[in-house]
């Protein structure tokens, strides 16, 4: 192990905000990338759904 | 042709693509997950603290990785859309257009984290050095191909016109790999190359795991965004309809 403390591990050698600040990116990166992928699924689904139903109702109103 | 053979261009038709991703990505976001976890435990608990860069150079872990992908997804999104331009394939299109925003992520990332690592060693968060330039260059080849992707409602014009621009594009790789060897820049050269490697062992095994750990989520992420855009682009067909129906249920 090679540090000390938890405060330490924290400082990153006063390198904190840089290595933190890449890591927290690619983090945030990661997780709206996924969010966005799976709203991206569900807008098409919706959207696929409700052109079925609207299909579906103007086949009966013309029979 | 024996009966053996794996018939690869079935899995070329959008249907059956559609199936195979479904099944596939959950294996690779689980490879993503665990290569992870292992590759950030290297990363902070296994790895040296570095002779000159001291804790600061662990951003190399991320930087190299993201840094990676972005080059590769573009020369995967130039090959896709060549291929669809070349042999009129629908699934092509598809693979680019889903590739295109996880390229364009990783191009940023790659941007970002260079800039947290520019400001500590070099002094400024960004100069205008070959290496960052043209990595700065691929991003906007990125945004500008979804853009004119965006811009076109026939999505077979569009993969055709955004396929020109991935192609005439993919010139700009070569220029950031080399970059560092063709001019002089601030960016420190290659740390693995054919003559090996020049650091630590643990370092270069946990950087290594990350580049695979990136790979394996980008295969997660574009297989799960092809299979919406396969619905989409597929809207008319009988099977994406029973898809809606019996998913949309569900979900």
């Amino acid at each position: 192990m090679q540090w000390n403390s938890v405060s330490e591990f924290l400082n990153m050698g006063g390198y904190a905000l840089y290595v933190w600040g890449s890591f927290g990116c690619t983090a945030l990166v990661a997780v709206f990338e996924i969010w966005q992928v799976r709203a991206q699924r569900r807008a098409v689904l919706r959207n696929l759904s409700n052109e079925l139903e609207s299909n579906a109702d103007s086949k009966e109103a013309q029979s | 042709m024996k009966s053996t053979d794996i018939h690869w261009f079935k899995f070329a038709a959008p249907q059956n693509f559609y199936f195979l991703a479904g099944k596939m990505w959950p294996w690779f976001a689980a490879l993503a997950t665990v290569l992870t976890v292992v590759g950030l435990y290297i990363s902070f608990f296994v790895a040296p603290v570095d002779a000159q860069q001291g804790q600061g150079y662990r951003i190399i872990f991320v930087h190299v990785p993201a840094s990676q992908l972005s080059m590769f997804v573009y020369l995967v999104m130039a090959g896709w859309a060549g291929f669809g331009l070349a042999f009129n394939t629908r699934l092509s299109g598809m693979m680019a257009t889903a590739l295109a925003p996880t390229g364009a992520l990783f191009a940023f990332l790659s941007l970002v984290t260079g800039a947290f690592w520019g400001k500590p060693m070099w002094g400024a968060w960004w100069v205008w050095d070959a290496r960052l330039t043209s990595e700065l260059i691929l991003l906007f080849l990125y945004l500008g191909f979804m853009a004119l992707q965006a811009s076109i409602d026939d999505p077979r014009r569009a993969d055709k016109a955004g396929a020109v621009l991935a192609l005439v594009g993919a010139v700009n790789v070569p220029i950031i790999y080399f970059s560092v060897k063709w001019w002089n820049t601030l960016h420190q050269g290659a740390s693995v190359s054919m003559k090996g490697a020049s650091m630590a062992t643990p370092m270069l095994a946990g950087m290594l795991i990350m580049v695979v750990a990136f790979w394996m989520y980008a295969i997660a992420i574009i297989l799960l965004r092809v299979r919406s855009i396969i619905l989409d682009r597929e809207r008319h067909t009988d099977w994406v309809k029973n898809v809606v129906r019996t998913e949309y249920a569900v979900e």
